[in-house]
């Protein structure tokens, strides 16, 4: 393999822990699993010097199970070794003693070629003791879970690697301070770590210049739905939602009309045709009222209801709350409940207002996570975007497209 | 009781996490791979023996989709019934597998060959519909072709 491993030969020989946090600072690379956060501002909380708590933890979070979602499975079964990799370079920055890949279950070829990839890193040094004859040592173990949304929540995570049921943690204390085992933990999406490789062999201004816009490097975008070609593409950051889905996704099946699009996964507000032009960014697609998410997107035909599709998104998140805050546990099921009437046939116009009222309960400060957040998010634009379709259901009792 | 060689894996996989606990997880899921599911006396066993109570290690076993605390078939199916699927024709997937077997999702066929549930969304998105049975993913099935997929599991 053509330059395996050689950003890790760099900088244990090389670059000092702080020197490589701020690389991945200056290359602005941000977390690709959702959320956006920076990954270098991550790394330079974990308390660092000779006082600093041991065991650090390095985890991957390889968990993809936001609906709509199917980037990490391509670098997972594509080229572990790009993983394990930045994992290990990230551990170097903050200097942690152990690492884990926190996999779902589904993937069982990733985790096959995963294990095999670990094992072959151990045999070559790049893992265990004193790594490329370096005063630098490292661990890594495989996490296969059990299965659960919830998991994907950094806190619930940590939660499930230490055995326990995958509920959020209160923040603060943060992770980078008291996580894994109280211990200071760094949690990264696939995506971002396969990265840091890249940025430590090119440099920060090489991996800035690759996106279209001022937030740096590529994205693995994807789309899914009734297009012509679905699929999964690694392209510049900030690449049109139009250039998706028309140039690399052929556009529409034939007969069909664009409705429009959930731009991030599951858990982000719909687009429409009028927001075509918009960069698939963080900062653009926020612009546009919504999150560029996990950049995975779901496109709805005009033969697909939207009601419908807003009751399997409420459905998903109402299974897969965790129950431990009551917004959450008993907001979603009723979300569905109402959804489901209203699709149904049975919904009244006042459920249009109760909707409402739950985007606002369920919104943004009133739970312990995201999760139902993120479950408001579609709902709320789809209220906005579709409501005449809400209103006909209600009207008709019936649903149209049935 | 446990047997030797349950224990040994459960051991073998003991030394990722700095807790004994930390492993209860792993140790779930090496008792359902000889066992199919975790029964009650299951879950008794492998708490005495992780040294958790009962009630403890059920609180995460119940917590997981992929630990089966009642019996299941011989193959179990999973349907990704998430968004992408449910565009790309879940229901008609849905539809020939309870018919062809007769069980709903939930149920586990009379002759004990077939468990059918739901799952939630498999990450093969642009391959949808999508379901697995037992560890195989099956993408961009077709309803009609259902019966001969299902031949190969006896």
């Amino acid at each position: 393999m053509a330059g395996g491993y050689a950003s890790l030969r760099r900088v244990v020989r090389e670059m000092t822990p702080q020197a490589v946090t701020a690389l991945i600072k200056d290359s602005n690379l941000k977390g690709r699993g959702g959320a956006g956060f920076p990954t270098g501002m991550k790394w330079s909380f974990v308390p660092m010097g000779d006082d600093a708590t041991h065991p650090k933890y390095l985890i991957a979070n390889a968990d993809e199970m936001e609906p709509g979602t199917f980037k990490d499975r391509l670098l997972l079964e594509g080229d572990p070794h790009q993983l394990i990799e930045g994992m290990i370079v990230g551990a170097y920055a903050i200097q942690a003693d152990v690492t884990y890949i926190f996999l779902r279950w589904a993937y069982r070829l990733a985790a096959e070629r995963l294990q095999r990839a670990i094992a072959e890193a151990y045999a070559n040094n790049y893992l265990g003791r004193n790594i490329c004859g370096s005063d630098f040592s490292l661990e890594m173990y495989l996490h296969v879970s059990a299965g659960r949304y919830m998991c994907g929540e950094e806190t619930g995570l940590l939660n499930a690697l230490e055995g326990k049921r995958a509920t959020p943690r209160a923040k603060p204390p943060f992770p980078a301070v008291s996580g894994l085992w109280g211990k200071p933990t760094v949690v990264n999406n696939v995506e971002t770590l396969c990265n840091v490789p890249h940025i430590v062999n090119h440099g920060a201004e090489w991996f800035k210049s690759l996106s279209h816009t001022g937030e740096g490097g590529t994205k693995i975008y994807g789309v899914s739905g009734k297009v012509k070609r679905p699929g999964a593409w690694e392209l510049p950051l900030g690449t049109t939602v139009r250039e998706l889905l028309e140039e690399h996704a052929g556009g529409v099946r034939d007969g069909l009309k664009f409705r429009g699009v959930i731009p991030g996964g599951a858990s982000t507000e719909f687009l429409l045709e009028q927001h075509l032009d918009v960069k698939m960014d963080f900062e653009s697609v926020q612009k546009a009222g919504s999150r560029l998410g996990t950049g995975t997107m779901i496109v709805m035909d005009d033969k697909t209801c939207p009601v419908g599709l807003v009751l399997n998104l409420e459905r998903f998140f109402a299974q897969e709350s965790c129950g431990w805050c009551t917004p959450c546990r008993e907001g979603l099921p009723w979300t569905a409940k109402v959804l489901q009437a209203i699709e149904n046939g049975d919904g009244q116009p006042i459920d249009m207002q109760r909707l409402a009222l739950h985007t606002k309960l369920l919104g943004p400060g009133h739970t312990f996570c995201a999760l139902a957040p993120g479950a408001m998010e579609p709902l709320q634009s789809a209220l906005n975007y579709f409501r005449d379709d809400f209103e006909r259901h209600i009207r008709e009792r019936r649903c149209p497209w049935k | 009781m446990l047997s030797e060689e349950i224990k040994r894996e459960i051991e073998a996989e003991m030394h990722h996490y700095p807790r004994k606990q930390g492993v209860c997880i792993e140790a779930l899921k090496i008792v359902q791979r000889h066992r199919a599911w975790v029964s009650d006396e299951s879950l008794r066993e492998l708490a005495e023996f992780l040294e958790m109570t009962p009630a403890e290690l059920d609180s995460v076993a119940t917590f997981y989709n992929k630990i089966f605390r009642r019996p299941v078939g011989r193959n179990v199916i999973f349907i990704c019934d998430s968004v992408s699927c449910w565009i790309m024709g879940y229901d008609r997937v849905r539809e020939g597998v309870t018919k062809l077997l007769g069980i709903r999702l939930g149920e586990t066929s009379a002759d004990g060959r077939f468990t059918l549930l739901p799952n939630v969304c498999l990450g093969a998105c642009d391959h949808a519909p999508v379901l697995m049975i037992n560890d195989d993913t099956h993408l961009d099935v077709e309803p009609a072709k259902m019966e001969s997929l299902l031949e190969e599991y006896k």
